[in-house]
């Protein structure tokens, strides 16, 4: 039996769909298709493409400033994503317990996702710089300092984000089992471990997988704290792709050779980890 | 018969949203005709001179009705704006190039300028660069002169000064003496009220050209000059690496800043401690006169000396002038608009709103015949042509043109930068400027 609304469904659905459909095709596929092609090709505006089968692959993997931005990357990846989700989770834990004014400060808390990347990245540079202006050095003074300033930048950024996750899913939680641990004599500790953090696994599903992919695609931030200094050690994979794009002649196809494997890694590492999350997941 | 209807009206309905997202991509059809008059749309590589430019182009149409439509890149970004707006269906007629590496990239796309006018009013043809078949293809308008300048107010003040190294600034004929004072105005810096003898040398995106680019092109300019290079070489030997080095200690020695503190200095910050009088000496250009008279500066108190880097006979070197600046007319666009871009440039430099916005508007110094007579108002340009003109001192040329690709630029930029800030040593430096220029000619040369 079809439903009332079945029946408007299928019958309008085109309306709803295809002008989303379409705007995928023409903003997403055609150019993902066509950078896929590009990367096979020497060109220097998209008509004047000339085949030249994988010798951009070649020339990319064998670029070792592309090696160290892919473990710089990675490792940075790793770091950020266990501070964000740790702190995050910390303090959507604090706000769900009786806390006064906790509204508020959810709503400080995810202020700084709304600023735009490369602001955010130019006011951390002035900060950061003051304060390292205290023993005489710099944010591109070496890598590591630009390793940790954009670390603090983005969970700077990005805990407001996942802790309003984190705080949506909690809300869910259902209470009869957090009742029947209480009434079982577990402890607070006992009950984040063994009750709520099971539980929570959808959340963290969804928060691991935006921090490793933000994490992985960061730009931006990377762009306005240290643009790469010193000597490209703080560049990260997305802006090693966009210097390669522009830093030759010629070298156009090797940046978006260096693109298609950074989406097939970022792909690759997201699924994974997808899998690796929901199979934790347990139902109440 | 009502469902057909319906299924009519959501077709319509859907038909009509794609279009408008569509149109909303911004491509127009339908370009290039309009008549015999055609139309002109530049792409201009100066942001400085962006309100002069939109300026005269209203002249120009309202004195022959031929559109011309000028659009600025945002600083740093003109390769790619270029990219993405030449593809187009209203592509710029008219673009530039920055030299000879940059001709290769874009050489498919510029056309025949050996019959315009501006080609013929060069004072020196051989300065427009060719294509690969020998065609002349781009025509260098402005001429730049760089060197260091210096505050000649707080120069005096330190001539009076019990025993003083010199008593004029015309003293300074060499990088020995140049040493000397730097040296000297850094040890009694609070004295003369000054942080230091030097600006910052600010390894920011928005200085570090000074030293990566334009610093660089002396020890490449006596280089090529011993060895008789006229075009880009293969390799280079790095003969003049010492005095490169020699010159580049004073810079980070004698200056108002620590050398640890390089990395985040800006041009901004250069400039604002030479206009406030906290430095003397301040290597940069004929360009630098608009953010220094913004800054306050007075035009009498401005002079400009060679960069002295230590090398024989350097008594007679002069300051450095080029170009890096061409224009290029699309190949690709209409008949129409080609003769309308060349007709465009032909007025600039024959008319006298023309000259009259190239020269005082824009501040530019132009290689053009048509254009000797004028007169300008920037301190800076005006040393600049009486060097240019003193037939006792040779130029040093723009040899920075020839560099392989700005991956050497900015290798050699890094290199330097951690030299300075101690992080890493001046053998570093050597590799970058020598083996990367073989390397990175080989990378951009593969077929």
């Amino acid at each position: 039996m079809t439903t009332m609304i079945g029946k408007s469904i299928r019958r309008w659905w085109a309306v709803f769909t295809l002008p989303t459909f379409l705007a995928f095709i023409i903003g997403f596929l055609a150019p993902f298709i066509l950078g896929v092609y590009l990367s096979f090709t020497k060109f220097t505006t998209i008509t004047s493409a000339k085949w030249v089968g994988g010798r951009n692959y070649q020339r990319a993997v064998q670029d070792p400033v592309f090696w160290h931005a892919l473990w710089y990357t990675t490792l940075f990846t790793i770091v950020t994503t266990i501070v964000i989700n740790v702190i995050a989770f910390a303090i959507a834990y604090m706000f769900t317990k009786a806390l006064k004014g906790a509204t508020v400060f959810r709503t400080v808390f995810f202020m700084p996702n709304l600023i735009g990347g490369i602001i955010l990245g130019y006011v951390w540079q002035l900060l950061l710089n003051g304060v390292l202006s205290h023993w005489g050095v710099t944010l591109t003074y070496s890598a590591t300092y630009g390793f940790w300033g954009m670390v603090i930048l983005l969970c700077w950024q990005q805990i407001g984000y996942m802790m309003v996750i984190y705080i949506a899913g909690m809300q869910a939680l259902p209470s009869d089992v957090m009742e029947a641990a209480a009434v079982d004599g577990a402890s607070g500790r006992q009950t984040l471990f063994n009750v709520t953090i099971p539980l929570m696994m959808p959340s963290i599903t969804v928060c691991s997988f935006l921090t490793v992919t933000n994490g992985f695609k960061l730009f931006d931030q990377n762009l306005a704290l240290t643009n790469g200094a010193p000597s490209k050690m703080s560049e990260m994979l997305a802006l090693n792709i966009y210097n390669t794009f522009y830093g030759r002649p010629g070298f156009e196809g090797v940046g978006q050779a260096k693109a298609v494997i950074f989406f097939i890694i970022v792909a690759v590492i997201a699924l994974l980890q997808n899998k690796l999350t929901t199979r934790k997941e347990v139902q109440a | 018969m009502n469902r057909n209807i319906k299924k009519a009206v959501s077709i319509a309905a859907v038909a009509a949203m794609s279009l408008a997202g569509l149109s909303a991509c911004g491509s127009k059809s339908g370009s290039g005709g309009d008549g015999e008059k055609g139309k002109v749309y530049y792409l201009n590589f100066k942001p400085e001179a962006n309100d002069a430019w939109q300026k005269i182009a209203k002249k120009y149409t309202e004195e022959t009705g031929v559109e011309v439509k000028v659009v600025t890149a945002a600083s740093n970004t003109y390769e790619s704006t270029l990219r993405s707006e030449i593809d187009k269906d209203e592509a710029p007629t008219l673009f530039q190039v920055n030299g000879p590496v940059g001709l290769a990239t874009w050489e498919s796309y510029c056309d025949d300028m050996s019959d315009t006018e501006v080609y013929n009013q060069l004072v020196d043809q051989s300065a427009a660069l060719k294509n690969s078949d020998g065609t002349v293809v781009a025509i260098p308008y402005v001429n730049e002169t760089y060197g260091i300048i210096y505050n000649k107010d707080l120069l005096n003040k330190y001539t009076q000064l019990d025993g003083a190294k010199i008593s004029s600034a015309d003293d300074i004929k060499s990088f020995d003496t140049l040493k000397e004072v730097a040296d000297d105005i850094q040890a009694r810096k609070a004295e003369l009220g000054v942080d230091g003898a030097f600006t910052s040398a600010g390894f920011d995106s928005s200085s570090d050209w000074r030293f990566k680019t334009h610093l660089a092109n002396m020890p490449l300019y006596y280089e090529f000059k011993d060895d008789n290079v006229t075009t880009q070489p293969a390799t280079i030997k790095g003969t003049y690496l010492d005095n490169y080095k020699q010159i580049f200690d004073l810079y980070i020695t004698d200056s108002t800043t620590d050398r640890t503190q390089l990395s985040s200095k800006t041009g901004d910050d250069a400039n604002s401690e030479f206009a406030l009088g906290k430095a003397v000496f301040y290597q940069n250009g004929t360009w630098a006169w608009t953010d220094l008279s913004a800054a306050g500066m007075n035009a009498d108190s401005l002079g400009m000396m060679p960069i002295y880097i230590g090398v024989k006979g350097e008594e007679k070197q002069g300051l450095t002038t080029g170009s890096e600046n061409y224009w290029c007319v699309n190949t690709n666009a209409s008949d129409a608009d080609k003769k309308a871009s060349k007709d465009f440039l032909n007025w600039m430099i024959t008319s006298d709103e023309g000259k009259a916005a190239l020269t005082n508007d824009m501040g530019f110094v132009t290689p053009f015949k048509s254009m000797s007579d004028e007169e300008t108002n920037n301190p800076l340009v005006k040393i600049a042509k009486a060097d240019t003109e003193n037939p006792d001192t040779y130029s040093v040329s723009w040899n920075f043109t020839m560099m392989p690709s700005d991956d050497w630029k900015n290798n050699l930029g890094s290199a330097l930068l951690e030299y300075a800030q101690g992080t890493g040593d001046w053998d570093n430096v050597k590799t970058q400027f020598v083996d990367g220029w073989a390397s990175e000619y080989n990378l951009t040369h593969e077929s």
